[in-house]
């Protein structure tokens, strides 16, 4: 069986995904980020003072939390990974940590960011206050209206927001915007890129930097289970960085792996081989080669493609790749809330209405153990629930 | 090697000049690739527009957009391109996705030349290199001005028709002025190639094409142009654009200087 969920191959392949399809002027960046990365992350005092910061400052470990009520209620037992209680409110602090320590290793002054729920922009404008750098977060025009509140929080962070009107004004027109400004900024700036995508080393540098998700759980679950392990671990998937962490903590067991995507950003399920945003993946295309507006209520899953591993891990079937509706979202939220007493992100509740639908069928029978990574919060997204449960 | 493209670029002295216009920008936009023909280009860059040009400034993202929205699609513009009678070569330039898609042979088909592909830089080239080979397509790779000494040798050594220099750290879109980089780049892209080097990239006036004429073999302009087209420019005004460019290029010196005599369209 091909081994997965470690480094990639030189060139940046997972399998046939992956790879490094940006323009000229911006190889020398990725090589030098390349070097800098394995320096680091071979490096113990890079490693420990990462460490102190996930503690001391984003509050990791995060806690685990069976759902109690929930789990009677299904005939499950579901077990949630709490990124929702990191510092700033989602997982996207643990890369931005490791990101943010690498570019001032680089001796880089500013951090760029794409971002579409304001999360990754929130952490990003975050470190750069903590660090002593300058950020610039470009967000797409629809994303600023639904997500205002992440918006006024990167300012008062200090961070200059710069509305994207491209496209369809949403995440992938924002990475397009950030990847036009790192190419003519190279020289001071780092692209602290969100997600398992982009050209090598992102995918595989974030997944590295977001691992820590998955090793955390896997110590707290087998505290929990008698079995060691869950039947199943679940997460939502954008371009799939907590997923990503998550599945990195359980690829070497036995628990099935599922991907929860938006409806209406299922790029597993149905996009096509392609290349964006400096990778080969898939991609929800037409058939001459557009790449395709994506839809979802979730702003941070509103996004046509998906990180390369994702497309290995779904093309060799390690792990599964299915989606849920906005409505499903919706009620999803709701449950947990009135349930667990936890209000998570629209992102987060995929995954959530995920295991409501699944549990008591085929795809998760009853008895079935469950690691959930709840992968931020739903404050971001009162303006956008008041309408919805209305 | 004798190519379509080289025997178009001839390395005489007298600068190339290498208009762009965005596929499908407007309905009678292989009118516009006559007009680039009657006022003396070389060869006509065509580019085929992607949802995401990500290498791309506002003006070529708009006249793609335009483009994409009037309903030009890859496969219209090529069928429009193999209608178009032309004496002069036609490269296009496009993203990896849209050429991962089409294949080279449909290129081919269309009678182009020479493909540019921005976000293909030498480690994903392989593959497309062996098959525009295959199709009689010139790849034409690009230098940037990071571009480091042993990378830049490669690309020449891998590249085929020219040199594509991008003169600038930054997107394609018109610019007050040529940056240094660009006769930067240039004299060090000569040093190890005998390919025709064109400086591309925010060349926007007779006077900077002069320059890098006088840097590197010539120029490709590509916004200023669109921006004309989109402002709504006809041909002909293309065409008499295109002419100063031609007639600055050919005096050496941009008609906007005192002594610059302005001849009629060439070609
Ligand atoms: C809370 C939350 N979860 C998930 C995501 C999706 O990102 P990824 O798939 O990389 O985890 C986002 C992105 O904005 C987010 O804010």
């Amino acid at each position: 069986m091909t081994v997965v969920m470690r480094e990639p191959t030189t060139d940046g392949r997972f399998g046939e995904y992956g790879g490094r399809y940006v323009p000229e002027s911006l190889i020398p960046a990725c090589l030098a980020l390349e070097e800098a990365f394995r320096e680091a992350w071979a490096d113990p005092g890079f490693r420990q003072e990462l460490d102190g910061y996930r503690r001391t400052y984003a509050g990791r470990p995060t806690a685990l939390t069976a759902a109690r009520n929930l789990s009677a209620e299904l005939g499950i037992t579901l077990l949630l990974k709490r990124e929702d209680l990191a510092h700033t409110g989602s997982h996207k602090i643990n890369n931005v940590l490791g990101q943010a320590l690498l570019a001032r290793r680089m001796g880089k002054t500013r951090l760029i960011a794409e971002t579409g729920a304001g999360q990754h922009g929130v952490a990003t404008a975050t470190a750069a206050a903590l660090f002593g750098l300058r950020a610039t977060v470009y967000m797409g025009e629809r994303d600023i209206e639904r997500q205002a509140l992440n918006v006024f929080r990167m300012h008062l962070l200090g961070a200059e927001v710069v509305p994207v009107t491209s496209g369809s004004r949403t995440l992938k027109d924002a990475t397009n915007e950030a990847m036009r400004n790192w190419v003519s900024a190279v020289g001071d700036t780092h692209f602290c890129l969100g997600s398992v995508a982009g050209p090598h080393p992102y995918p595989w540098m974030v997944r590295e930097f977001q691992r820590v998700i998955g090793e955390e759980a896997r110590g707290q679950v087998a505290g929990e289970l008698s079995t060691g392990v869950p039947d199943v671990v679940v997460a939502c998937v954008g371009g799939g960085s907590n997923a990503a962490g998550t599945f990195a903590g359980f690829v070497d067991t036995t628990a099935r792996l599922v991907g929860v995507e938006a409806a209406g950003g299922a790029a597993v399920s149905g996009g096509e081989p392609g290349v964006l945003h400096g990778s080969r993946s898939l991609v929800l295309q037409d058939r001459h080669g557009q790449v395709a507006e994506a839809q979802s209520i979730a702003a941070g899953l509103d996004y046509p493609g998906v990180g390369p591993e994702h497309a290995q891990l779904g093309g060799l079937g390690r792990a599964t790749y299915v989606t849920v509706t906005d409505d499903e979202v919706l009620v999803a939220v709701r449950r947990l809330a009135e349930r667990e007493g936890i209000i998570c992100a629209l992102e987060s509740a995929h995954a959530v209405a995920w295991v409501l639908r699944a549990a008591g069928t085929v795809e998760l029978p009853a008895g079935s153990t469950v690691l959930l990574t709840l992968s931020g919060r739903g404050d971001k997204d009162m303006g956008q629930l008041m309408e919805g449960l209305r | 090697m004798t190519t379509t493209l080289s025997a178009a670029l001839p390395l005489t002295g007298r600068p190339l000049l290498v208009p762009y216009v965005t596929g499908g920008i407007t309905a009678d936009w292989t009118e516009l690739l006559l007009a680039c023909q009657d006022g003396g280009a070389d060869a006509i860059e065509v580019g085929l527009p992607f949802s995401d040009p990500m290498l791309d400034g506002p003006t070529i993202q708009e006249a793609s957009d335009r483009a994409l929205a009037r309903g030009a699609t890859v496969e219209s513009i090529l069928a429009d391109l193999a209608a178009t009678p032309l004496r002069v070569p036609v490269v296009v330039m496009t993203y990896a996705n849209i050429v991962l898609r089409i294949g080279l042979p449909a290129l081919a088909a269309a009678g182009v030349s020479g493909l540019i592909v921005p976000d293909l830089p030498l480690e994903e080239s392989a593959a497309t290199e062996a098959a525009a080979a295959a199709a009689g397509i010139d790849l034409v790779l690009l230098a940037a001005p990071s571009t480091p000494d042993d990378r830049l040798r490669e690309i020449c050594a891998r590249s085929r028709g020219f040199v594509y220099a991008i003169s600038v750290m930054g997107t394609t879109g018109e610019r007050a002025r040529l940056a240094d980089s660009a006769a930067t780049l240039a004299a060090r892209l000569k040093a190890v190639t005998d390919l025709p080097v064109l400086i591309g990239f925010g060349v926007s006036t007779p006077a900077q094409a002069v320059e890098a004429g006088r840097a590197g073999d010539g120029a490709v302009i590509a916004s200023v142009l669109m921006r004309r087209v989109l402002d709504g420019a006809t041909a002909n005004e293309l065409a008499a654009d295109v002419a100063a460019y031609r007639t600055a290029l050919d005096l050496g010196v941009s008609p906007g200087t005192p002594h610059a005599e302005i001849s009629g369209h060439r070609g």
